[in-house]
């Protein structure tokens, strides 16, 4: 009798906090959305910022959110799952392995504001790259390296050694093993890597603001959108926070709204690619 | 007796310090089934695998001795590992079928050894699929995942898969040992219609089916070939003490 009882006041206890974490979380995307969506308008979206005219536009942040994303993915995604590839199929285990995967799980405890000193001291001042988008995705880089490498090397670990056998015992070369059994398989576990990577670099602030800088234009010519790279850029995170400290609470609401749609959409869309990936290879793969 | 299409010659395989094949030498005959009994941990696999190389990805295992294959040293350095896979094929003891489609999974093979021609392809699958006599279960089915398959189609298309390079030897540990009779009876009844154009090396734990499905036996115990005949000599008038109390049920 007294089990029972004690059984379910603690699960009263879970439930309780169960709700408490949800509300909370449902409280403040609600709140966030109330005060900052009246002030998105097509306007706003499309346009810069403009002193002269007195608007507000956050378009020149939007570019150089996905500059920030695609090109930080560019340089970490084939170097994270390079280094998993490396670190589970052929370094010999041992002492360095470890020793590396210590050093990367550290590096991703490290706070991302000494990344961000690093980074403009390293890549901006030593290579010369000044306060660049660049600069701001080479930091970034090293910042999501290691949850790229950690989630491929989970991954690659989970794919049955059954698979690699039989590849092998038909005289499949390890390369080609690989390439057609191991990343294919592993596949699932690379794009929730990545996804989380894009959180990070969506989230971002402190990194970036010594690295990227904030410039908030949206260039004029075709060169301009190569040259873009190398000029200084601000994120939408980057706006938002500058925009807070300017106490323009309505654009950096309306920044967070946008900011939480990028975020949700990113997460569908994977969502339904890791689903269309594991039907692929599971069950009916599309027809007779 | 016929030519024998792998010998070996007293070979040796130490796992570190663990001595797990005693000096084994057998010649093992063309186009027949030789099956290879034994208590558990005595080295069947070991020695299966030392015939394709395969023992070469276990870290520390160390070979001494020669296999021959056609007369040709295995181990040998002018010896081509894939081509040697290609010509000795393995089907493992747990189904083992890729995470992809009942087709890929037979075309990987020859894919590996460059065959990329689509039609040339198909043909190969449809015939692998025959030869391993699951043709009619799956012929609508080549574009679904072979995951969906049951325990003993699953196995039978890897015997599939394992025909499609063309091998001109089936190394099988422990095939049916994953399987229900049903399944058994038609894998078994499939390595009698393969015999004759392979040569098959199969490992079991299962007396009949020793009796059943091969012309030679070779016995091991504890890394050792205690004896090694034509089935019907080992099953019938075995020589040595230890061969008749092993398959008369005393031990193992
Ligand atoms: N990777 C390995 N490292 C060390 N020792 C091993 C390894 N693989 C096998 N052995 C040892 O070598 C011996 C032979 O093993 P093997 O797997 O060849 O036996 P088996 O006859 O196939 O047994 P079973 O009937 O259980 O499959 C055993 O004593 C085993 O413990
Ligand atoms: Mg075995």
């Amino acid at each position: 009798m007294m089990r029972k009882l004690k059984d379910d006041v603690l699960l009263c206890l879970i439930y309780l906090a169960a709700f408490f974490a949800e509300f909370l979380l449902i409280g403040i995307l609600v709140y966030v959305f109330v005060k900052g969506f009246p002030h998105i308008s097509l306007h706003f979206l499309t346009t810069v910022t403009s002193v002269l005219e007195g608007t507000v536009g956050i378009a020149g942040n939007i570019v150089n959110t996905i500059y920030m994303v695609v090109l930080t993915l560019v340089i970490a995604v084939p170097v994270g799952i390079g280094s998993a590839i490396y670190l589970n199929e052929y370094a010999r285990p041992g002492k360095i392995v470890r020793l590396i995967e210590f050093t990367t799980q550290t590096l991703s405890g490290i706070p991302s504001i000494i990344f961000g000193l690093f980074g403009m001291v390293f890549f901006g001042v030593t290579l010369g790259l000044g306060y660049s988008i660049l600069t701001g995705a080479l930091t970034l880089s090293l910042m999501v390296l290691p949850l790229i490498t950690r989630n491929t090397q989970e991954a690659l670990k989970t794919v049955p050694e059954s698979y690699t056998s039989g590849a092998i015992g038909m005289g499949a070369g390890k390369w080609y093993v690989i390439r057609t059994i191991l990343l294919p398989s592993a596949m699932p576990g690379i794009v929730t890597g990545i996804i989380l990577a894009v959180g990070r670099i969506l989230g971002e602030s402190a990194a970036l603001l010594f690295t990227a800088g904030s410039g908030y234009f949206l260039p004029r010519s075709l060169g301009g959108w190569f040259h873009k790279m190398v000029e200084s850029g601000g994120t939408l995170t980057i706006q938002l926070y500058l925009s807070m400290e300017k106490a323009q609470y309505d654009t950096a609401f309306a920044i967070a709204v946008v900011l939480l749609g990028m975020v949700l959409g990113m997460n569908l869309l994977t969502r339904f690619f890791i689903r269309k990936i594991e039907t692929a290879k599971f069950t009916d793969a599309g027809g007779e | 007796m016929p030519q024998s299409k792998i010998s070996t010659e007293k070979l040796n395989l130490y796992y570190g310090a663990k001595h797990a094949l005693k000096d084994i030498t057998i010649r093992i005959r063309s186009n027949m089934v030789t099956a290879l009994i034994g208590p558990s941990g005595c080295g069947k696999s070991t020695f299966l695998k030392s015939l394709n190389r395969m023992n070469e990805l276990t870290d520390g295992a160390r070979t001494e001795g020669k296999v021959y294959l056609d007369g040709e040293d295995i181990y040998g350095s002018g010896m081509d590992v894939t081509r040697l896979r290609k010509r000795v094929g393995m089907v493992f003891q747990q189904p083992n079928p890729f995470p992809m489609t009942i087709y890929d999974n037979i075309a990987y093979g020859p894919k590996v050894h460059g065959v990329r021609n689509k039609e040339k392809l198909d043909g190969i699958v449809e015939r692998s699929l025959r030869q391993a006599a699951i043709w009619e279960e799956v012929e609508n089915q080549l574009n679904r995942t072979a995951m969906g398959l049951s325990g003993g189609q699953k196995q039978r298309l890897c015997i599939a898969r394992a025909l499609a390079v063309e091998p001109e030897v089936l190394l099988m540990d422990e095939p049916t040992s994953a399987l229900d009779p049903v399944s058994t009876l038609k894998v078994e009844e499939l390595i009698g219609q393969l015999k004759g154009k392979y040569t098959i090396v199969i490992v079991t734990h299962n007396m009949q089916q020793a009796a059943r499905v091969s012309d030679d036996t070779a016995f091991f115990l504890m890394g050792e070939m205690v004896e090694f005949d034509t089935t019907a000599r080992l099953f019938v008038h075995p020589a040595d003490r230890r061969t008749q109390e092993y398959i008369t049920g005393k031990f193992g």
